[in-house]
């Protein structure tokens, strides 16, 4: 499967990348290869094999609704480009609600 | 809007009432100082692992225990996207396989709304836009406060069953009275502990196929979410009358302005590349998390509805005119549970159910605290002419607010109720003071029975029973001489 550089473009953006057209071509290329690397278990005839959702056949890894301790306020407000009022402060929001 | 079918399916996020988050320790609490509760993992800082709260789980599966859903293996996906309300970039969720599938609520009108599924999440964090009014289109920044960041929800998918704004309004009434009545969410709105958004289109009446839709958000109350449907349903329709097209798109409901406007932009692509959680195993509802689920059920609102239908209707009859309205209200405040206590008790149900649905239902919250055997007495003092409906109701506040014995508040508050020769022989001292009215009423004058009733609730001190006062004037009127005007 081939990427086109619109498609690199686009998943740059949903990763708010900026992208040179040089940067998109050069990823397209790299991104195709995993892709066609990945592609080749498509071969294998899988039809008897169930789908599996996890690699660790584990399951209901669980814990107890039991409160822990958090972290002190400063100390994690302290590690974030911007604060006030006690809350993190980001820049401005347009149109980019999910 | 005539000859428009309006089309609802409601998306609702409930918040779940567990002691700490979905995948991590911090405290679920509401109202805390912003940022306090708040860890390496609700953050999303490298190298922390989540790891998922049983009782959340067992929460969920009791949602679709009471919705009647099929409770099955389930996996958790991530849904990434770009915005400051969850720190990780993505929320943890459920996508093609939710733990409940299928399941329906059935509304008190006898209506049956299809659920399609109810699957666990994470919540997000809270965000506040600074600067252009406060509105999210251009704010000039934002304020984050993470405690509400990976609190543990459950969004319930109704199917498009739901017609119209009042149906919309009653169906999340009731799903709200069965999230809190098992426990498994405080169901506040107004705290945003239920959140509700609405998907509407409309079709002509008559055809089968659905319009195109758009969704509602930012309904903050049942007002708004009626409100909200109306308006949207009338602009779809306004549209398509004008002979253009609905677009599919998320719509923003400004409750001071009483209009939806859109939301679109060159983001809103929807393009949230689900993938698998990659650090959550596999959900497998074993009996050990379905006996938690099911543990102490109780009754659910539809089932005491029901209860009392058929206390008031036995063998499959008809509810009274008037009990069905009464019926919704008692359960919804929960009172029923005296009013089948007072059935119990042998106390006639119809009466108790009106003192329930109105007079108990003034105060619901002191009233759920009333003895019910007080109440059941109090009914049957009533019934047996004891006391009148005024003096009954008087009791009754009485009781609700300081409790006791309704025999000794009625002979505190002076309602000593006339023993029935006491209240014959006053009957007989108001026909022989009115006998040209008395004439009257022997000869057919309805409208004279009101002037007689009156005149013995005078002379009693209201203390008579007006029932047993008509009673005793109707039967007296029977065994009268049927000469109409002779004595004229």
């Amino acid at each position: 499967m081939r990427l086109s550089a619109a498609e690199v473009a686009h998943v740059g953006r949903l990763a708010r990348l900026e992208l040179s057209e040089e940067e998109l071509d050069c990823f397209a290329g790299q991104l195709s290869a995993i892709l066609e690397h990945v592609e080749t278990m498509g071969r294998l005839d899988v039809s008897g094999v169930a789908p599996l959702s996890h690699p660790a056949e584990l399951r209901n890894v669980l814990r107890a609704d039991e409160p822990r301790p958090c972290l002190a306020r400063e100390d994690v407000l302290a590690a974030a480009p911007a604060a006030e009022d006690g809350r993190f402060a980001v820049p401005r929001v347009l149109g980019e609600e999910p | 809007m005539s000859g428009w079918e309006v089309v609802v399916g409601l998306e609702v996020h409930a918040e779940l009432s567990t002691a700490t988050k979905l995948f991590c320790g911090c405290p679920n609490r509401f109202g805390a100082e912003p940022n306090t509760l708040v860890c390496p993992v609700c953050l999303g800082l490298p190298g922390s692992l989540p790891v998922l709260n049983r009782r959340a789980v067992e929460l969920a599966m009791r949602i679709g225990k009471a919705l009647h859903c099929d409770i099955r293996p389930s996996r958790f996906h991530r849904k990434n996207y770009f915005y400051p309300d969850m720190p990780k970039d993505y929320q943890i969720s459920q996508y093609d396989e939710p733990v409940n599938v299928g399941g329906y609520l059935d509304l008190p009108g006898g209506r049956r709304i299809g659920i399609e599924r109810a699957h666990l999440e994470e919540d997000t964090g809270k965000t506040t836009h600074l600067g252009g009014g406060g509105r999210i289109h251009g704010a000039e920044r934002a304020l984050v406060d993470y405690n509400r960041a990976g609190v543990p929800l459950v969004e319930i998918v109704s199917r498009p069953d739901i017609r119209g704004a009042e149906e919309a309004r009653a169906y999340v009434a009731e799903l709200r009275d069965v999230l809190v009545a098992t426990g498994v969410s405080d169901g506040r709105m107004e705290e945003g502990s239920l959140r509700v958004d609405a998907n509407v289109s409309v079709r002509r009446e008559g055809t089968g196929e659905l319009g195109t839709r758009c969704e509602v958000k930012n309904l903050n109350s049942l007002r708004s979410l009626g409100r909200a449907i109306e308006h949207e349903a009338a602009r779809q329709v306004a549209l398509l009358e004008a002979g253009g097209e609905v677009v599919q798109e998320t719509r923003h409901w400004n409750e001071d302005e009483g209009r939806t406007s859109s939301m679109r932009s060159k983001e809103e692509s929807h393009d949230y590349r689900y993938f698998a959680e990659p650090d959550l195993v596999a959900l497998v509802p074993d009996e050990q998390l379905l006996e938690a689920a099911g543990a102490g059920m109780p009754l659910l609102p539809a089932e005491r509805r029901l209860r009392l239908a058929e206390l008031l209707a036995p063998r499959g009859g008809d509810v009274p005119a008037g009990a069905a309205d009464q019926i919704v209200t008692v359960v919804s405040l929960g009172l029923d549970d005296l009013v089948v206590a007072a059935a119990a008790a042998g106390a006639d149900v119809r009466l108790a159910l009106a003192r329930a649905a109105n007079e108990a239902a003034r105060a619901p919250e002191a009233a759920r605290g009333l003895d019910p055997a007080a109440f059941a007495a109090l009914v049957r003092m009533e019934a047996a002419g004891r006391l009148s409906a005024t003096q009954s109701k008087s009791v009754l506040s009485e009781l609700i607010e300081h409790g006791g014995d309704p025999a000794e508040v009625a002979g505190r508050l002076g309602f000593e109720g006339l023993g029935d020769d006491a209240l014959e022989a006053a009957v007989e001292a108001v026909v022989a003071a009115h006998p040209e009215e008395w004439d009257r009423f022997v000869g057919g004058e309805e409208k004279l029975a009101q002037f007689l009733l009156g005149q013995v609730m005078r002379s009693t001190g209201g203390r008579a029973d007006g029932k047993a006062v008509a009673a005793l004037l109707a039967k007296r009127r029977q065994g009268a001489p049927a000469e109409p005007g002779s004595r004229r």
